[in-house]
């Protein structure tokens, strides 16, 4: 059998849940994600994101469209599409008694490996997630990160070549959500293709090599973080005023270099801006003769808070 | 994938599953153990502190009459731990992690059905024994008391299917709470601790029809429970009702939970 092109490959699929209000669920869903690359799915709270997910992982049939993850039909060839991928829900789907080598070998065995081979795999893992110093005892003793870290060495036990990652930190602590990430940067750099779905943006720039953006059930967006950053125009400067009586002046004067509008967020002024250099300067010395004095100057490239505010305002400018 | 592979990797899985339930008694032999020991606890109870002002039908003591009340409601209270096993898989995410492996799917269902059994083995073997500690004895031979554990075993198997949906409906461990207290008014509209003849009459009817009643009446009369006689039609017809009700049960119980399993994907 030939490499399918895209290993994730889902056409106009549309989901509706009988009794949610309408709006949640899949609306004409598409994504096409290549081999070895991480796709980030990237959306609000009930834009369809587990739904998605749900579906990929054949645990939720679509009403209507194609769906095939790894070359295979999910509907039709489920048992095929679940040799091939590993599925790390929102919750650490783990066995809270059994010990977190008792864990792995189960699943292991469910994979239909041997019972040496399961064994030697589950020791493999534990080491590979530095579980092995807690590898006998009951999981229920875990920490949020180790049980996420015990929940990811569950999905790799046959090393699926499609990994799906429905918000993996969502509620672990900055330490917990940076082991997590860097397991998944591992997997993803051995060539796994993954599929991440997150609520934090910034979550999907570290991970990300493209980003889908997911609102009311289909995608509004698709490109690198540099694409849709560059969707909402050029470069930022962000002025920081001690006095926020200084911002409408800050505002009008910004105006006359801006690219865009600037907007205010408290003391600080976005300023969209085209040419990056000359618009610092400029603004500064209008800044200076005006007489305010900014606390802060910083010039950046736009964040995917920016872009994902402005895909949703164009939206609701639609309706 | 031939069906005769098919078939061995579902014994397979459903030995994976039930191997995962007995570690559980081995790494939380107290839970597990507390489980078994209740049903003697409330046998020392209702035998020891009610059972003297308690009048019962038959020659024998309360003790001869209570015993296989108590081997049903041992049985009735398995419902709680499969309900409890089934709706903490489901909240937690193991139920969609095996639903997205490459295992049987029947083996789910089936390793759960087999550990529960195994469960209620243990347990009734302890009531059993509890009981000959207390001078409790079958009357009519080997034959009928295995046919009596065949019917308790049955009742069982009918409420495993009735766990399954409740614990695939509940949505949380929390609801268990609420079955837990329910089990009781259950337990106690039934023969297993007074005779029905004393209740209202309505209600009386009621209890005889409990099929806990029915599979105690049957059991009483398997195991020659001394001077005890069966009064209204349920009773003189309780062993093969003995049998008819939990049938009736699975064929009720185990089509809606297998529905509603297969739901989950819908």
């Amino acid at each position: 059998m030939g490499q399918p092109e895209f290993t994730i490959d889902a056409e106009d699929v549309r989901k509706r849940y009988p009794k949610a209000p309408e709006g949640t669920g899949l609306n004409g869903f598409d994504l096409r994600v290549r081999a070895g690359s991480v796709r980030g799915l990237l959306g609000p709270n009930g834009a369809g994101k587990t739904t998605a997910v749900r579906i990929l992982a054949t645990l939720l049939d679509a009403d209507a469209g194609r769906v095939s993850v790894a070359g295979f039909d999910v509907r039709t060839q489920a048992r095929q599409v679940r040799q091939r991928i590993g599925l790390v829900g929102q919750y650490a789907a783990v066995d809270e008694v059994l010990t977190g080598r008792q864990n792995l070998v189960m699943f292991g065995r469910l994979n239909h490996l041997p019972g040496p081979v399961a064994r030697r795999r589950a020791d493999e893992l534990l080491e590979r997630f530095s579980l092995t110093d807690s590898a006998t005892r009951s999981a229920s003793t875990y920490s949020g990160g180790m049980r996420r870290r015990l929940d990811l060495a569950a999905s790799l036990i046959v090393a699926p070549s499609v990994l799906l990652v429905d918000e993996p930190t969502t509620g672990l602590d900055p330490a917990a959500r940076a082991e997590v990430w860097e397991a998944i940067r591992e997997l993803a750099d051995s060539g796994t293709t993954v599929l991440l779905t997150t609520q934090y943006l910034e979550e999907a720039d570290r991970l990300a090599d493209r980003i889908s953006m997911l609102s009311a059930g289909r995608i509004v967006a698709e490109g690198s973080p540099d694409e849709l950053k560059a969707t909402v125009g050029g470069d930022r400067i962000d002025v920081v005023l001690s006095r926020e009586a200084d911002v409408d002046v800050t505002k009008v004067l910004a105006a006359r270099f801006a690219s865009g509008e600037p907007y205010a967020e408290g003391n600080r002024v976005s300023v969209p801006v085209g040419e990056r250099t000359r618009a610092l300067v400029e603004l500064v010395s209008a800044l200076n003769e005006a007489g305010v004095e900014p606390e802060d100057i910083t010039l950046r490239r736009p964040t995917l808070d920016e872009v994902f505010l402005k895909l949703t305002k164009e939206k609701e400018l639609v309706r | 994938m031939t069906a005769l592979s098919t078939l061995g990797w579902a014994f397979a899985d459903t030995w994976t599953i039930t191997r995962r339930d007995l570690s559980h008694w081995a790494l939380r032999p107290g839970t597990v153990a507390i489980g078994w020991v209740f049903p003697v606890m409330i046998v020392l109870m209702f035998g020891g502190l009610f059972g003297g002002a308690i009048e019962v039908p038959g020659a024998g003591g309360y003790f001869d009459f209570l015993m296989p009340g108590m081997f049903a409601l041992t049985m009735f209270f398995g419902l709680e731990n499969t309900m409890m096993a089934v709706t903490t898989d489901a909240s937690k995410g193991v139920t969609d992690r095996f639903r997205s492996m490459p295992m049987s799917p029947l083996a789910v269902v089936a390793g759960r059905c087999v550990a529960d059994m195994l469960n209620s083995v243990v347990g009734l073997a302890i009531m059993v024994g509890a009981g000959f500690a207390l001078g409790w004895r079958w009357h009519e031979g080997y034959g009928s008391a295995l046919a009596a554990f065949g019917l308790l075993f049955l009742l069982r198997f009918a409420l495993l299917w009735v766990g399954i949906l409740m614990g695939l409906a509940a949505g949380g461990p929390e609801a268990v709470a609420a079955v837990q207290i329910l089990v009781w008014p259950v337990g106690f509209l039934s023969s297993v601790f007074v005779d029905p003849a004393t209740m209202p009459s309505w209600l009386g009817a009621i209890a005889e029809w409990n099929p806990l009643s029915v599979t105690a009446a049957a059991v009483r009369d398997l195991f020659g429970t001394p001077g005890f006689e069966a009064g209204s039609w349920i009773t003189r017809n309780a062993t093969p009702m003995a049998v008819v009700w939990p049938l009736l049960l699975v064929a009720v119980f185990l089509p809606l939970a297998v529905r509603k399993y297969r739901n989950l994907g819908r």
